[in-house]
């Protein structure tokens, strides 16, 4: 079992004597750590005597050395199995070391904080755009030469962010048009104009929240899990590797990425829309007794069609942001865990909102145009 | 020899992923105060045998003892109290990599002890200028660090705690000759000071020949012999001859 540490000082022979007792280990030596750290040596040397100690690590030595002070090592006296190598191996590894600079004023840090901030959004703006102008040229270049672009990537990409996508974009928009019914119908019915869900939801599904609820959904789902396998591949110089090999982590990373969902953006957006209607037709259906024949032939007679282009119209450009802010996060991420971390988190923030920014300007837009 | 003796013991060991076993009816001991080295061709089950020794992979068959206990039957707080003698150094270091080396030698200490924040402080310092670094080095983050700063950094996080038994896995894999010299020498100097037992897997010929008492030469899913390396040189199996006596093996232990 362990015995508490204890010490003494004494006068013996006309010099000053530090006797330690007990087992200075590092489960122990708190409870004599203050007491030491509040002793007063006087002048001269001291002589330790470890003739009483019982077990010693380097934590317990390290203690007795700091109390002992620095210079030349301290004469020891009594004999102990251990003690005279270890608090020789620990004598000689205590350079002092001088703490972390101290983190200025909370006012001043703020100021900073904000300035820095101010500036690395405008050259977030302009690199993002940098790569958007870099990834678009090879895009097309490879497009023009379709034999050197990379398909099986392509497809697979394809399949893992667009098919596997397809069920929870459905069902998240199915439950959104159920909602939309619902919400129209309780204000409608104040002026007995319920049947108005019917445009509520078919305008609203095809030309917002079909295409806006897939851009998110893919923000989260694959915009994340882009700047995870590429960072990944930056942490374990995977990038460096291909670069050296002659291979442009542009053509073979990026563009499969955007041409896949370029692609099938639009495609997850039109199941989206079409289920987000099938929302809206089961609750007129079962709650507003709006017979699924009537909602289609009024959907047909009152929603002008070009709603559905507005809406798909967007659906490559989210597309293509998701998949662009995906991979420039990923290439950018360093050698630490926290650097995937941290970017895989800006990769999310920075691709739903340039959705939704983009999503106004093209309101704005096709408002102008007056479609 | 008597149980005191002996600070790891492993009787029957079977391990296997899926249907691919790696060991099969291994024995293994390891004195008090003695640095054993375990070597084996790549894919042998060096580091398999490490991971099952501190119960980082669960064995299929076989016991092991740890200091005279069970470490598969061990639970709570007795394996608790177990884990806090042993340190142990990856291959790669997995230091943890947002925060700082200091604070990573820190990480046992805040776990498992009652220190004050500055004693913590001033222990963690000394390790990191015990394993060879200087104090500087605390401050920074392991990617700043070099592959030789980094094993040394993560050797300072392993004895953080001044464990009894000390695993290291390819400490000196990846190191110029200077360094991975300095390294063996460290090795043994901290050995001997605080009279550590140490698990040494390596495929350096050289580290075995500079720190170790012992060697057990695995091969075939057990341990096919233990001994010095003279005692090794003179076994007729072609692997252990091979090694010893290739152009590789004369060289470094001619020295």
């Amino acid at each position: 079992m362990t015995t508490r540490p204890t010490f003494k000082l004494h006068e013996e022979d006309g010099r000053t004597v530090l006797t330690v007792a007990g087992d200075w280990t590092v489960t122990t030596i708190q409870v004599v750590d203050e007491e030491l750290r509040a002793l007063e040596l006087p002048a001269g040397a001291v002589v330790l005597d470890v003739s009483e100690l019982g077990r010693i690590d380097t934590s317990g030595a390290l203690v007795i050395d700091r109390t002992l002070g620095r210079g030349d090592r301290p004469e020891i006296l009594g004999s102990h199995h251990s003690a005279n190598d270890i608090i020789a191996q620990v004598h000689q590894a205590t350079q002092p070391l001088e703490d972390e600079p101290a983190h200025p004023g909370s006012v001043f840090s703020l100021f900073e904080r904000t300035g820095r901030g101010s500036v690395k959004v405008w050259q977030e703006t302009v690199a993002t755009l940098s790569f958007l102008g870099e990834a678009l040229y090879r895009t097309g270049a490879l497009v023009m030469r379709p034999a050197r672009l990379r398909w099986t990537p392509t497809v697979a990409v394809m399949e893992e962010a667009g098919l596997d996508a397809l069920p929870i974009v459905a069902f998240l928009s199915f439950f959104v048009g159920m909602v939309v019914a619902f919400i129209g119908a309780t204000t409608l019915a104040d002026f007995g104009a319920t049947i108005f869900v019917v445009e509520l939801v078919g305008i609203s599904m095809m030309r917002e929240f079909g295409v806006i609820l897939t851009a998110i959904i893919l923000a989260g789902r694959t915009n994340s899990s882009f700047t995870a396998q590429i960072g990944a591949m930056r942490m374990r110089q995977e990038i460096d590797a291909m670069t050296t090999l002659g291979l442009s982590p542009m053509e073979v990373l990026v563009v499969p990425r955007i041409l896949a969902m370029v692609l099938m953006t639009p495609v997850l957006s039109m199941v989206a829309t079409l289920a987000g209607i099938a929302g809206g037709v089961v609750v007129g259906w079962l709650a507003l007794d709006i017979n699924p024949t009537v909602f289609a032939a009024r959907l047909q007679d009152y929603v002008p069609v070009s709603n559905f282009w507005v809406g798909l119209s967007k659906a490559p450009v989210f597309g293509l942001v998701v998949a662009l802010i995906g991979c420039r996060q990923g290439l950018l991420v360093g050698g630490s865990v926290q650097s995937l971390g941290h970017h895989t988190t800006t990769s999310v923030v920075q691709a739903i909102f340039s959705i939704i920014v983009i999503d106004a300007l093209f309101a704005i837009f096709y408002m102008e145009l007056g479609i | 020899m008597s149980a005191r003796e002996i600070a790891i013991r492993v009787r029957g060991l079977k391990t296997a992923f899926g249907r691919h076993v790696v060991h099969e009816n291994l024995d293994l001991d390891l004195r008090r105060g003695e640095i054993m080295g375990v070597i084996g061709g790549s894919g042998s089950g060096k580091s398999v045998l490490l991971r099952a020794i501190v119960g980082l992979k669960r064995p299929a068959a076989g016991s092991i003892e740890v200091f005279g206990e069970d470490i598969l039957r061990l639970s709570g707080s007795a394996r608790e109290r177990l884990e806090r003698r042993w340190g142990l150094m990856f291959q790669d270091g997995a230091l943890f990599s947002n925060l700082t080396v200091r604070e990573n030698v820190i990480v046992p200490l805040a776990e498992h002890t009652n220190l004050s924040a500055r004693l913590r402080r001033e222990i963690a310092d000394m390790k990191i200028q015990l394993a060879g670094l200087g104090p500087e080095a605390g401050l920074k983050y392991p990617s700043d660090l070099s592959g030789g700063m980094r094993k040394r950094a993560a050797l300072a996080r392993a004895i953080a705690l001044d464990p009894d038994l000390v695993f290291l896995d390819e400490p000196t894999a990846g190191l110029d000759p200077i360094t991975a010299a300095g390294f063996d020498a460290l090795i043994r100097d901290l050995q001997q000071s605080l009279g550590l037992t140490v698990f040494l897997v390596t495929h350096d010929l050289d580290t075995l020949a500079a720190t170790c008492d012992r060697i057990a030469v695995l091969a075939d899913g057990h341990v096919i012999a233990v001994g010095t390396i003279a005692e090794l040189r003179a076994i007729d199996h072609p692997w252990i001859d091979s090694y010893f006596n290739g152009p590789r093996g004369r060289a470094a232990t001619a020295a």
